[in-house]
């Protein structure tokens, strides 16, 4: 199901190319996908993720749609039900929250309120994070407000090859699945993608790094700056295993509590900011579970607790998570 | 009566369903006043209105988005009373939602009548992207989304339509104006007098139609619906009605509006009108509205056995139907 190196043909992509590429493979192997949203066709996306797509799919299936998210979303729902695979893009995550009545009391329930006899298989994609100047309505980490909601799948690929897997199974999946894809990430991440198709099922962590020191729990563009700050570590002697959660609900139970049992010592990074964001929920499974292997308190490294990203270099900068940050915490957390 | 396709046939027929949602609606009242139904949405007053709707569409494979307003709608769409009363009082057997929904909530995968939450105009988009999945797939369907005048405040009505509009989606809109969203009268709403106006804004057609009369809506919907077909975009239409009795079993209507006006208003009860109509064209007779009230009674007294009788949901049921998988 998920081909490794060497067994297949594979290429070098960043972290963009490899969702245009997927959702341009996923468009050729069923024509019940359409994708639309604000500026998608024409002009193939503000961040040029859905670039050529209009071109080989036509205006049907690639539509460029009027600015309103909580119609693109609530189209969606329609289209769904009415037997198409809807792929809307929402401009910036931020913009999500026009739409948050149709998917956390819409799409999310469908299935629920019907009984299971309707359900919505849909996939929202949205550029989330900062560190790119957008400041308070640009740089937004929005899953947290989404992995609150049952009814609702979260995913946040790290990697290009995972941005692949997660978004082949997300528009395969029959429930409502967002997507959110950190704009940093597009052109800075590269890496080898296979051309083949495969999945990589939602809810399934992966360790990207071995480690027996310390545990970093993260997800998102914190997953490359977790592994740089693991690399430094290395030089001062402690061992930090990276586990990428990959998606935020569901979260992969298991493979939290079997870095957390085997290390011993738990470090959770989000870009989101601190209070009530994933972390707090890694925790409490942390807590509740394998309290007894821990050998220090539980840390986390978060956004700060203010209302959004600002916009002048120095306060965005003092806002976000870096690879400096995290290494000096997971110090902390090793030497205690 | 003019040349519409309207055989006596099918206007009794419609007549029928129009007795039947009142009787199955004065029912629930009962059930509710006896602490036998913890509370009750009527459509009392909008029969005509979403009866001739409905017999305009090809039922069953068109969409229908209703509002908690509709139950003569769905009536005669194909719901039956056994299922309207299995919801209404939260039974498993409950096809619109196995019991998890309060009443009105309609929904039918089999019928083609989309699930709906309570936040109105959200079913508006939920048309307009069955819609856009019918262009798209060129499966030669109708969606149309009710809702009552209150609920075109919300911005996804305007966005819905102006959605469906830019598309030319197969898609109808049909409002049905009682005057009041449950106590604000409509010119607390809108400082139009019409919803229907709100269709040139959108480009599109907007119609208004007298919504106690079941024939006149049967021939505004069916030409929209026509029109959909045809691949020329959406139409608004408006049928202006009244509702007889207050929003809900918890609403008092005496405190917003008098008991004069609501006897005018009940001077044009759609039923009373219909039938008058129908026995001057010949088509009902006296022996045959009292055989028909007959088989209602029978009807609406089994429905509400049945479904008083019928098991509760089991609580283990709880988590079911929250994923397909995971």
């Amino acid at each position: 199901m998920i081909p490794k190196a060497g067994q297949t043909t594979m290429a070098v992509l960043s972290y963009l190319e490899a969702i245009r590429e997927t959702l341009r493979q996923e468009m050729q192997r069923d024509s019940r996908i359409i994708i639309y949203g604000e500026d998608v066709g024409v002009r193939g996306g503000v961040f040029r993720v859905t670039e050529g797509l209009q071109k080989e799919f036509g205006e049907d299936r690639v539509i460029d749609s009027p600015l309103a998210e909580a119609a693109i979303v609530g189209t969606a729902i329609g289209a769904a039900v009415n037997g198409l695979r809807p792929v809307p893009e929402i401009q910036f995550a931020d913009f999500i929250f026009p739409a948050i009545n149709q998917i956390v009391q819409e799409a999310a329930r469908i299935r629920y309120r019907s009984n299971g006899t309707f359900h919505v298989p849909l996939v929202i994609r949205a550029p989330f994070g900062g560190g790119v100047h957008g400041a308070l309505y640009h740089s937004q980490s929005v899953e947290a407000f989404f992995a609150h909601v049952p009814g609702l799948k979260v995913v946040i690929p790290a990697t290009p090859y995972d941005a692949k897997g997660l978004l082949a199974s997300a528009i395969q999946d029959e429930d409502p699945v967002l997507y959110f894809e950190h704009k940093a990430a597009y052109r800075s991440l590269k890496g080898e993608v296979p051309d083949e198709r495969y999945l990589i099922p939602i809810g399934q962590a992966d360790v990207k790094r071995q480690g027996k020191d310390i545990s970093i729990i993260t997800y998102g563009l914190m997953v490359s700056y977790a592994l740089k700050a693991a690399e430094e570590l290395e030089k001062e002697g402690i061992s930090a295993e990276v586990l990428d959660l990959r998606s935020m609900r569901p979260l992969d139970v298991e493979a939290i509590l079997e870095t957390a049992k085997k290390t011993g010592k738990v470090l959770i990074v989000h870009e989101d900011n601190l209070t009530g964001g994933i972390g707090g929920e890694v925790s409490a499974l942390i807590s509740e579970h394998a309290l007894f292997y821990l050998d220090a308190p539980i840390m986390r490294l978060a956004g700060p607790d203010v209302p959004a990203m600002p916009y002048s270099a120095p306060l965005e900068h003092a806002f976000m998570v870096t690879p400096e940050k995290i290494r000096d915490k997971a110090r902390e957390l090793a030497k205690f | 009566m003019s040349d519409n396709g309207l055989t006596p046939e099918i206007m009794l027929d419609m007549y029928y369903h129009m007795v039947l949602a009142r009787a199955v609606d004065d029912r629930m009242w009962i059930l509710n006043r006896q602490g036998r139904a913890p509370v009750v949405y009527t459509s009392n007053g909008h029969e005509a209105a979403q009866v001739g709707s409905a017999f305009a569409l090809n039922r069953g494979e068109d969409w229908i988005c209703p509002y908690y307003r509709d139950l003569a709608l769905v009536l005669a769409y194909g719901m039956t009373p056994r299922e309207i009363m299995l919801h209404l009082l939260g039974r498993a057997e409950d096809p619109n939602s196995g019991g998890r929904q309060m009443p009105a909530h309609w929904g039918h995968a089999k019928l083609h009548i989309l699930t709906g939450g309570s936040v109105v105009a959200t079913q508006d988009v939920h048309a307009a992207g069955l819609a856009l999945a019918s262009k798209v797939l060129k499966d030669g369907r109708v969606s149309v989304a009710y809702f009552g005048e209150g609920s075109t405040s919300q911005g996804e009505f305007h966005e819905a339509l102006n959605f469906a509009a830019v598309h030319k989606l197969p898609v109808i809109f049909f409002n049905e104006n009682n005057g009041y969203a449950i106590s604000v009268p409509s010119r607390k709403q809108m400082a139009v007098q019409d919803v229907a106006a709100r269709a040139a804004g959108y480009g599109m057609p907007g119609v208004i139609v007298d919504g106690n009369d079941p024939v006149k809506v049967y021939e505004v919907v069916k030409e929209a619906a026509d029109r959909a077909r045809r691949g020329e975009g959406p139409t608004l239409i408006e049928a202006k009605t009244y509702r007889f009795v207050p929003h809900s079993s918890d609403d008092d209507d005496r405190a917003y509006r008098s008991r004069e006006e609501v006897a005018e208003a009940k001077k044009r009860d759609p039923i009373a009108m219909f039938e008058a109509r129908l026995k001057e064209a010949g088509i009902l007779t006296d022996e045959k509205v009292k055989e028909i009230q007959k088989e209602i009674k029978d009807i609406v007294n089994d429905a509400t056995d049945y479904a008083e009788k019928a098991a509760l949901p089991d609580p283990a049921t709880l988590g079911d139907h929250v994923y397909g998988s995971l």
